[in-house]
C-alpha cells in the first residue's frame, strides 16, 4: 500500500488538512481549556471573566473542524468514511459537546435559578470534546483494521486504555493551553489564578503524555511507528524541542512573563504534533492507508484546488482579523 | 420492519435533515427580505423600512445560527452513517459540498459580519451591497446543494473505474438539466416560505392591533411577492414533474399511486394506497387525467409500478401522501396571496379579520411545503442512495450496529429538542415583541457569533 507516490495535488490537500488540524488544536485547544479549567472553580467573577477571554474567538474557531471534516469528505474520502466508521460514538460525543458548549455559553447569561446547569453543560461538553479527541489520536497510534476502504472493527475498538490515557493527555493539554490563554487575556485575580495552575498542569501533560510517549515506544502496537523513529531520527529532536518547550512554559509562569506561557505550550503542542506526524507519514490512517491510497481522483482535487486558493487565505485573513480587532486584554461586560 | 443499521440510518438522517433544512430555507427568503427593504429604504429614506429591516435582522441572525450548527452536524453524517456512499461517491459530492462550505464561510467571513454589527461603521451603499452579497451567497449555498442532491437524482458526468466513482465533466454535474430546474424550484419554495412567514406576521400584529404601520408593510409585501412568484412555482413544479417522469419513472408512479400499467391512465385524486395488495383503497379518480397530466394528452400509456421489478419499487404511501400535502400547500398559498392582493385592491385588507387569521394560520405553508417536497423527492429515489448508481442499504458504513446508531439517533432526538427548541422560541420572542424604535449596540460579538446579536436585542441589554 506504500507503493505509489502522492501526487502534487494530493501533497497538496494533504497539507492543507494537516496544517488545519494543527490550527483547529492551538485556537479551539484554549477554549476547551478554558471550559475545562471553568468547571474546577466556583468563584463566579473567575467563571464570568473567563467567559469574557473565549467569548469573540470560541465558535470561529470551531469553524476549522467544518474545513477538516470537508476537506476530508472531498480529498481524502477514504479516510473520512473510515475515521468516522471508527469513531462514531466519539463524534457523536464531540458533536453534542460542541452544541451543548454553544447552549450554554448563549443561555448561562439569561438564567440565575438554571445557571449551574448550563455551567455544567460548559464545562463538561469541553472535557468530553477534549477528551474524545485525545484517545482518536491514541486510537489512531494503535492502527485501525481496515477492509475494502472502511473500518473493520468494533464500536469500543477505540476505547482501549492507551487512548484512555491520550485522551486525559489531550484534556490536560488544553487545559495548559487554557491557562495560558487566561493569563495572556485576563488581570488581577483571575491572573494569579491561572499562574498559579500552569505548573501544575504543564507537570500532568509531562506525566501523561510521557508515559503515552513511552508505552508508544515499548508496546507493540506502535512497531511501524517505533520503526518510523528509527529510520528518521532527527524526529528525536522534535521530542526535544516539545520537552524543552514544557519546560519553558513552566519557567515563563515563574517569570510572569504574560503571553510567553501559552506561546511556549503552543510551541509544544506543534512539536508534539511533528512528532506524530514523523511516526504516522506516509499514512493517514495508521497503519493501513496512504495519502495516496486515499486521495480522491485528480479531476475532483483540481476542481476543489480553484476554490481552495481563494477562500483559504480568506479564511486565514479573517481569522487573524478578529484576533486583532479583539486584541489585548479582555474587556469585561461581554452582557 | 426490524430496526436495522440501515433503517435507523435513514431515520436519523431524516430527521436532521428535517430540522435543519427549514433554518436555511428561512434564511435564503429573509436575505432577499432584508437585502430588498434596505434598497428600498436606501432610494426612498423612509424610516419605517429600516425598523422593518432592524426587526427581521436579529431573526435572521437566530436562524442563520441554527442553519450552521445543524449544518456542522450533517457534514459529518455521510462519513459515520453511510461510510460507503462517501468512499464511492466522494470524488463528486465531496467537491460539491465543499464548495458549499467555501462559500457559507466566505458569506459568513465577509459580508454577514458588515450586516449584523457594521451599520454605523461603513457607508450607506456598501451596506446595501453586503446584504446583497449575503443574499446572493445564501443562494449559492442552496446551489451546491442542490447540485450534489440532482446528482444523486439523476447522475451525470462520471465514469465508472474499478467499482469507484469519477468525475469526467463538471459542466454536466454542477450545471446538468435536472440542476438547472431543481435548484430554482428549491430557491422560490426559499422566498415563497419567507413571503407567507412575513405576512402572517404582519397579519398577527394587525389582529393584535399592534405595529401597524410595520404590519401592514409586512402583509402588502409578502402577500404581493407570494402571488408573483408562486404561478411561477407552479411552472417549475411541472417541469420538475417532467424531470421525474423522464428519469424516475418509478417514482413518478409512486407518487401517483398507479399499480397497473394503464392505457389512458386515470389519475388518482385521493386514496390510501394499500402497499401489500398493490391497490388503492377509498380511491377517488379521475379517468383519463392521468395520461394529460403525465403526456399531456388524454390517450396516452402511462406506466405503472407492475412494469418494474419489486426490488427496484420505491414506497408508495408517503410519496403519494407527501406530494399531496406539498400540492395543498401551493394551493393554499395561491388562494392567501390572489384573495389578499384582491381585498387590498378593494380597500379591505385590513378590516378583513376572517382573512387576516387565515394569513396567519398559513404561516407554516412553506415549511410544510418544503419538507414534503423533500420527503417526495427523497423517499420517491428509494431503493436508490444515488439513483441506478447505489442503492441505500449498500451504502451504510459497514461497521455499524443497530445499537450504535439507536444510542446516536435518541441523543440526537433529545439534543436536538432542546436546541432546535431553544431557537425556535428565540425566534418567537422575537416576532412576538415586534419592531422597535432604537437599537443597541452590541460588543464582544463577530460574523460567527449571531446569536448573540439576537440575544442582545431580545433582552433589550438589560441583563
Amino acid at each position: 500500500m506504500t507503493g505509489a507516490a502522492p501526487s502534487g495535488l494530493a501533497l497538496f490537500w494533504a497539507a492543507v488538512i494537516a496544517l488545519s488540524i494543527l490550527v483547529y488544536v492551538i485556537l479551539d485547544g484554549f477554549d476547551l481549556g478554558v471550559g475545562i479549567l471553568f468547571g474546577t472553580t466556583r468563584e463566579q467573577n473567575h467563571r464570568l471573566h473567563m467567559m469574557d477571554t473565549i467569548a469573540p474567538f470560541w465558535d470561529g474557531n470551531e469553524t476549522w473542524l467544518v474545513i477538516i471534516g470537508a476537506g476530508l469528505f472531498a480529498t481524502f474520502p477514504v479516510v473520512y468514511a473510515v475515521f468516522l466508521g471508527a469513531f462514531y460514538l466519539p463524534v457523536l460525543l464531540l458533536l453534542i459537546g460542541l452544541i451543548f458548549r454553544g447552549i450554554a455559553f448563549e443561555f448561562r447569561y439569561r438564567s440565575v435559578k438554571t445557571r449551574w446547569l448550563w455551567d455544567l453543560g460548559f464545562s463538561l461538553g469541553s472535557t468530553v470534546v477534549a477528551f474524545v479527541q485525545g484517545s482518536a489520536v491514541g486510537a489512531l497510534m494503535r492502527g485501525l483494521p481496515v477492509a475494502q476502504g472502511q473500518f473493520a472493527g468494533t464500536s469500543f475498538e477505540w476505547l482501549h486504555p492507551f487512548s484512555v490515557l491520550t485522551g486525559v493527555g489531550l484534556v490536560f493539554g488544553y487545559a495548559l493551553l487554557g491557562a495560558g490563554w487566561i493569563v495572556l487575556k485576563s488581570e488581577g485575580d483571575l491572573r494569579d489564578w491561572a499562574y498559579r495552575r500552569i505548573p501544575w498542569l504543564a507537570a500532568a501533560v509531562f506525566g501523561v503524555l510521557g508515559l503515552a510517549f513511552a508505552v508508544s515506544l515499548s508496546v507493540d502496537a506502535g512497531a511501524i511507528a517505533q520503526g518510523h523513529l528509527k529510520d528518521r531520527p532527527w524526529g528525536w529532536a522534535l521530542v526535544a524541542l516539545a520537552i524543552a518547550s514544557l519546560t519553558g512554559v513552566v519557567a515563563a509562569a515563574r517569570a510572569r512573563r504574560d503571553g510567553l506561557a501559552y506561546a511556549l505550550t503552543v510551541a509544544f503542542i506543534g512539536a508534539s504534533y511533528l512528532t506524530l506526524g514523523t511516526m504516522f507519514w506516509p499514512y493517514m490512517v495508521p497503519y493501513e492507508v496512504t495519502v495516496a491510497s486515499a486521495a480522491a481522483p485528480e479531476e475532483s482535487l483540481r476542481f476543489l484546488f480553484y476554490g481552495g486558493v481563494v477562500v483559504l487565505p480568506v479564511i486565514a485573513a479573517y481569522t487573524i482579523g478578529v484576533y486583532w480587532v479583539f486584541r489585548g486584554k479582555a474587556r469585561s461586560g461581554y452582557r | 420492519m426490524d430496526l436495522d443499521p440501515v433503517l435507523l440510518s435513514r431515520i436519523q438522517f431524516g430527521f436532521l435533515i428535517s430540522f435543519h433544512i427549514i433554518f436555511p430555507a428561512f434564511t435564503i427568503g429573509l436575505a432577499a427580505w432584508l437585502a430588498t427593504i434596505e434598497g428600498a429604504r436606501l432610494a426612498t429614506g423612509n424610516a419605517l423600512y429600516r425598523r422593518v429591516f432592524d426587526f427581521w435582522l436579529p431573526i435572521f441572525a437566530v436562524s442563520f445560527g441554527m442553519g450552521v450548527v445543524t449544518g456542522i452536524v450533517m457534514a459529518f453524517q455521510f462519513g459515520t452513517n453511510w461510510g460507503v456512499l462517501s468512499v464511492k461517491t466522494g470524488a463528486i459530492q465531496g467537491p460539491l459540498l465543499g464548495y458549499e462550505g467555501f462559500t457559507a464561510f466566505m458569506l459568513e467571513a465577509t459580508f454577514f459580519g458588515v450586516m449584523l454589527l457594521g451599520r454605523d461603521r461603513v457607508s450607506p451603499r456598501f451596506y446595501f451591497f453586503s446584504c446583497c452579497m449575503v443574499s446572493l451567497g445564501t443562494m449559492f449555498s442552496s446551489f451546491w446543494i442542490l447540485a450534489n442532491n440532482s446528482w444523486m437524482q439523476v447522475p451525470l458526468g462520471h465514469t465508472v473505474v474499478d467499482g469507484k466513482i469519477i468525475p469526467t465533466d463538471w459542466m454536466q454535474i454542477v450545471l446538468g438539466p435536472v440542476q438547472m430546474v431543481r435548484w430554482p424550484h428549491m430557491l422560490l419554495a426559499a422566498l415563497l416560505t419567507t413571503a407567507m412567514c412575513v405576512s402572517a406576521t404582519g397579519a398577527w400584529y394587525l389582529l393584535r392591533r399592534v405595529h401597524f404601520d410595520e404590519g401592514r408593510m409586512m402583509l402588502h409585501w409578502g402577500l404581493g411577492l407570494a402571488a408573483v412568484l408562486i404561478p411561477v412555482q407552479l411552472f417549475f413544479g411541472h417541469l420538475t414533474g417532467e424531470y421525474v417522469l423522464k428519469h424516475q419513472p418509478a417514482k413518478f408512479a409512486a407518487i401517483e399511486a398507479r399499480w397497473k400499467n394503464e392505457q389512458p391512465a386515470s389519475e388518482v385524486l385521493i386514496a390510501i394506497p394499500d402497499e401489500a395488495n398493490e391497490r388503492n383503497l377509498y380511491a377517488v379518480t379521475v379517468p383519463k387525467l392521468g395520461s394529460f397530466i403525465a403526456s399531456g394528452n388524454f390517450t396516452s400509456a402511462e406506466r405503472g409500478l407492475e412494469s418494474f421489478p419489486r426490488e427496484d419499487r420505491p414506497p408508495v404511501l408517503i410519496p403519494f401522501f407527501a406530494f399531496r400535502l406539498m400540492v395543498g400547500m401551493g394551493l393554499v398559498m395561491l388562494a392567501v396571496s390572489w384573495l389578499g392582493n384582491f381585498l387590498r385592491w378593494r380597500g379591505r385588507l385590513a378590516s378583513s379579520r376572517w382573512f387576516l387569521w387565515g394569513t396567519f394560520l398559513s404561516f407554516p405553508s412553506g415549511f410544510v411545503a418544503i419538507l414534503t417536497g423533500w420527503y417526495t423527492a427523497e423517499i420517491g429515489r428509494q431503493p436508490w442512495v444515488v439513483y441506478g448508481l447505489l442503492r441505500t442499504r449498500d451504502a451504510v458504513t459497514p461497521s455499524l450496529t443497530t445499537s450504535d446508531v439507536l444510542t446516536s439517533l435518541i441523543l440526537y432526538v433529545v439534543v436536538y429538542w432542546l436546541f432546535v427548541a431553544f431557537g425556535i422560541h428565540c425566534i418567537y420572542k422575537l416576532l412576538r415583541e415586534g419592531p422597535r424604535a432604537r437599537t443597541e449596540a452590541t460588543a464582544n460579538v463577530t460574523g460567527s457569533r449571531p446569536l448573540a446579536v439576537a440575544a442582545r436585542t431580545d433582552t433589550g441589554g438589560t441583563a
